[in-house]
């Protein structure tokens, strides 16, 4: 079990004294600022969290943050957050990466994730672009848009995040706006909090190479029904409730996953944030546990296997016993 | 006729007939009756169909090798027969099916017993007594085989009876008596041969009420044995041959705990293994030469984290996906020079089955007082390989975690605030110390980029050479502090006319090899290299320079390990014996080898690409 601070903890606790080099106006800012936020409200002694990044301009978050933070390799952060996670539950374990890292070269491990349902947060910052390698388009860019660095317009179909992790397993889906403080670490502390895979993909301005998707053509009011409205939409101003309330009721969750997959792609011009989807599943944790029965007593890590003397305890007299003759 | 207590017994079949579970029945029965055995199993990368076989070795003393001679062949098929007959020695027997087979079409040798039994009317007749269908009797054959064999050998039906019962429990118990119908009926089948037969034939196993207590057991098993005992308890893999059986028998034996994860593919695996790791429990995955392949980011990662992580590699035949379930030594080098970047790692590959649980043991030893990935280079040969041993030497392991970080460490950087310093190189030991999450003062960061002593990235110059020789330095560290029994043996007389050089899993071989050149009036020694990164680079060179005449052993083209001695000692090794077919090399192959080496039999070539002459040596024998 993860503990809680007694008396939390202030958002400068949070902070490491590392130089930022994020160029200025980056949404991923407001995301590191909302996460820190967050984990001190939650009150997350920074001994016991582990925050792992993937590699790009997104994978330096956990760089400037006070806990145990690892830079892990291009695509591989689900893996190396999970290896932990399940080595020792007793860590918050936060997986943060970009959408090239996560949606391109590590496709294979997000799918696979879902599959698990690790209790973890898996944080996504999708800025259509790749960031730190100067602005090839992200499998998130959608066909025809030609951003700032591409030499012609992509011919390349973007893919739909949050309708793959629906489809995989994720049990907590949600989409939030990295220059929306208050919704960001809202939806980040829910993440955190799910018991389960929570996904969450950020919107992510970088103004330098995605010159479509500025912060300013997000904060541009759009026409819905004669009237000006916001581009960004609540889950909640759309009635939807995406959170199911009995697991096994097949019908249930057929109808929010149906009602989920409509509102995650884009609805004419504008973009619902919020939690489209969220189910109560057994945990990886909780599924190894029902199988192996000393993980339900020890995690992997606190199984005794030396004495003071630092003789191996492990008895294999029975595992002998199969093999002597 | 001199009476030989010793046999070698072979079965073969199409793929998933029960190839594997007669040679398991034979090889405990003789287990059973206190013998001592080595069996090698062959397949193809298939499920059903193809041609397999399993050859067991028994005899009344220690055997650490499989020979090419065939003294019994088992078989209902015709594929098997036509294969395998012409390896059955003049003095041996081949036990076969006249309605499948025509001994026309076979090659045997003159002398050979012919021993026809009708399996289906065998089955046929166990079928009216038990009243079980017929059809369902088929895997039965197998059984029959056995016992056939048996009687030839004259052993008595009691340890055939007893391992029966030891293999079928429970729910299964019932199998007993329906297998023992059949065992009669075979025994039957043979007994009223003519009695010059049964005289002629002069293998005669005789049970042993005095041999110790044995494990029957293969590499793959002592592997998950050693690890278990060693602490791991977080394994990761993906299916591939023939590492999969270690993953599997821990999944299986779920009573010590070891979290297993199969994972969806080799780069989760290592990096999975590497997260676990991080927070202090044992970790390892295992495969083979493509999932390794995939590994080698991951293991750069893990270097310069400084992450004990542990990966045992299967060797098998390569490149690319190669001869999938065969055997090779073919990643000596991809192991020591995989991966961008230069990092330490220690690679040590077993010679024996027993060593194989002792070096699963010590490599999490090694990984956590070096804080560096730990290599670890089995192979197919012995993973797949039966053998009797006897059971493993424990009361000497100690449990060593390396440096942990103190109170007064944790006390210290929680006083600075400034996270901990867990890459900080000014320590005496070589080695920093390492906090594992979950303690207050102990946070840190990693990073795969260079970084300063707190884990923060820095390209500074200065920070990049000393924190680059800090690793590095550990090969020193490690030559220093490993035990030199651990790093290298040399077994045999000294002073030797002829000294084998090899490394893995040849060593079973090479150990019955000495007495067999011996018994030839050839005076050998052997070496074997046990750890190869870092390379025992002095106390090896004084050894090779010491011998008189030096013949290499390998199974792979290149002959790695040459390779390697002449980059550490600029020692050239010019005879050589080599076998790149897949197949193990047997006893008999390894001896007439060195005996024609010996005797100046073999012309020597002159090789463009290593700028010397080479006296060479291919191997070629087995299917
Ligand atoms: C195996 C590998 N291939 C390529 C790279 C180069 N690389 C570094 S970051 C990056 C893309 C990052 O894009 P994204 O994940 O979207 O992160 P962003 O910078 O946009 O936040 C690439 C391709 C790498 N580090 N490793
Ligand atoms: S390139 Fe884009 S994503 Fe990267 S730091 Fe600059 S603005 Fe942010
Ligand atoms: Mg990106």
């Amino acid at each position: 079990m993860v503990s809680k601070l007694q008396v939390p903890l202030t958002v400068a606790a949070y902070k490491s004294d590392v130089h930022n080099d994020w160029c200025p106006g980056c949404g991923d800012f407001g995301i590191l600022q909302a996460l820190q936020q967050a984990l001190a409200e939650l009150g997350l002694p920074p001994w016991e969290t582990m925050v792992f990044g993937g590699i790009g301009c997104s994978g330096k978050v956990f760089n400037y943050m006070a806990c145990y933070g690892v830079h892990t390799l291009h695509g591989r952060v689900l893996p190396f957050a999970m290896g932990a996670k399940l080595a020792n539950p007793d860590l918050e374990v936060i997986a943060v990466g970009g959408d090239g890292d996560g949606y391109g070269i590590g496709a294979g491990h997000f799918v696979h994730a879902g599959r698990r349902n690790v209790d973890m947060a898996y944080i996504v910052l999708n800025n259509e672009v790749y960031g730190l390698t100067k602005g090839q388009a992200s499998p998130t860019l959608d066909r025809g848009q030609q951003t700032k660095s591409l030499p012609l317009p992509n011919i390349n179909d973007g893919i739909k995040p949050l309708a793959l992790a629906l489809v995989t397993g994720y049990t907590w889906i949600g989409r939030s706006y990295a220059f929306d403080g208050k919704h960001l670490k809202e939806m980040i502390k829910q993440a955190i909090e799910h018991k389960g895979m929570a996904l969450l993909d950020i919107i992510q301005p970088c103004p330098t190479y995605n010159d479509l998707h500025t912060a300013e053509w997000f904060n541009k009011k759009v026409k819905e029904e004669e009237k000006s409205v916001s581009k960004l939409v609540t889950v909640e101003e759309l009635k939807h409730d995406g959170v199911i309330k009995d697991p096994t009721n097949r019908d249930e969750v057929f109808e929010k996953q149906r009602k989920a997959f409509d509102l995650i792609q884009y609805r004419g011009e504008r973009i619902p944030i919020g939690v489209f989807y969220q189910i109560k599943l057994p945990t990886y944790i909780e599924r190894m546990q029902s199988q192996v029965p000393m993980l339900k007593k020890y995690s992997p890590v606190r199984i005794p296997y030396a004495d003071a003397n630092h003789l191996p305890t492990t008895d294999l007299t029975d595992a002998f016993e199969e093999i002597t003759f | 006729m001199k009476v030989v207590n010793e046999v070698s017994w072979m079965i073969g079949g199409p793929q998933g007939s029960g190839v594997d579970s007669s040679a398991t029945l034979f090889a405990q029965a003789c287990a059973t009756a206190g013998l001592w055995i080595f069996g090698k199993r062959e397949y193809h990368s298939n499920i059903k169909g193809k041609h397999s076989y399993f050859q067991v070795r028994v005899s009344n003393q220690p055997i650490h090798s499989h020979v090419d001679d065939v003294h019994i062949l088992a078989t209902f098929e015709e594929t098997t027969a036509k294969l395998h007959a012409g390896e059955i020695v003049k003095t041996g027997a081949l036990i076969y099916d006249p309605t499948k087979i025509k001994l026309d079409d076979l090659d045997l040798k003159s002398g050979v017993i012919t021993l026809p039994i009708d399996f289906n009317l065998v089955l046929r007749q166990v079928a009216e007594e038990t009243g079980v269908e017929y059809s369902k009797l088929s895997i039965m054959r197998n059984t029959i085989a056995v016992a056939a064999s048996f009687a030839l050998l004259r052993v008595e039906i009691e340890s055939l009876e007893k391992t029966l019962e030891r293999m079928y429990t429970g729910k299964k118990s019932k199998l007993v008596a329906m297998n023992m119908t059949a065992v009669q009926k075979a025994y039957r089948a043979v007994e009223i041969l003519p009695e010059e037969l049964h005289a002629q034939f002069p293998y005669h196993l005789v049970p042993n009420n005095n041999t110790p207590k044995r494990l029957l057991i293969n590499g793959a098993t002592a592997t998950a044995l050693g690890k278990l005992k060693g602490g791991c308890r977080y394994q990761t893999y993906y299916p591939i041959s023939p590492a999969t059986d270690e993953s599997v028998y821990l999944e299986s034996h779920n009573q010590y705990g070891c979290a297993v994860v199969q994972c969806e593919d080799e780069i989760a695996a290592i990096n999975m293994a590497i997260g676990a790791a991080t927070t202090g429990v044992r970790a390892s995955t295992s495969t083979s030469g493509p999932g390794f392949s995939l590994m080698q980011e991951g293991l750069g990662w893990a270097g310069m984290n400084e992450v004990p992580v542990v990966v045992f590699d299967y060797q098998r035949g390569g490149p690319s996906t190669g001869l999938p379930t065969r055997h090779e030594q073919g990643d000596l080098m991809f192991s020591l020079f995989g991966g961008h970047g230069d990092y330490p790692r220690l690679v040590f590959s077993p010679g024996s089955i027993a060593d194989h649980f002792r070096l699963a043991f010590e490599s999490f030893n090694y990984a956590e007082k070096f804080q560096t990935p730990v290599i670890v280079l089995n192979d197919k040969f012995l993973a797949n390989s039966t053998q009797t041993i006897l059971p493993f030497k424990e009361n000497d392991l100690v449990i060593e975690r390396g440096h942990l970080a103190t109170e007064d460490d944790l006390k210290n950087a929680k006083s600075e605030g400034r996270g901990f310093p867990r890459f900080q190189p000014d320590v005496k030991s070589g080695i920093s110390s390492r906090p594992l999450p979950g303690v207050e003062g102990g946070h840190y960061w990693m990073t795969g980029d260079e970084h300063d002593d707190y884990g923060h990235i820095t390209e500074n110059p200065e920070n990049r050479k000393k924190m680059h020789e800090k690793r590095m330095k550990k090969y020193e560290l490690i030559l220093q502090q490993i035990p030199l029994d651990r790093q290298f043996s040399i077994h045999g007389i000294p002073n030797a006319d002829i000294t084998l050089v090899s490394w893995g899993t040849m060593f079973g071989a090479l150990m019955d090899v000495l007495p067999a050149l011996k018994e030839k009036n050839i005076n050998a020694n052997f070496i074997n290299i046990r750890m190869l990164s870092p390379f025992p680079s002095a106390k090896v060179a004084a050894f090779l320079k010491s011998s008189k005449k030096l013949v290499l052993l390998e199974h792979n083209y290149s002959m790695q390990l040459g390779q390697l001695i002449r980059l550490h000692t600029g020692i050239l090794i010019t005879s050589r014996i080599s076998k790149y077919t897949g197949r193990p090399m047997s006893l008999n192959e390894i001896v007439s080898a060195t005996e024609k080496i010996f005797n100046g039999e073999v012309q020597e070539e002159k090789d463009e690409t290593l700028d010397a002459s080479i006296e060479r040596v291919v191997l070629t024998y087995g299917l």
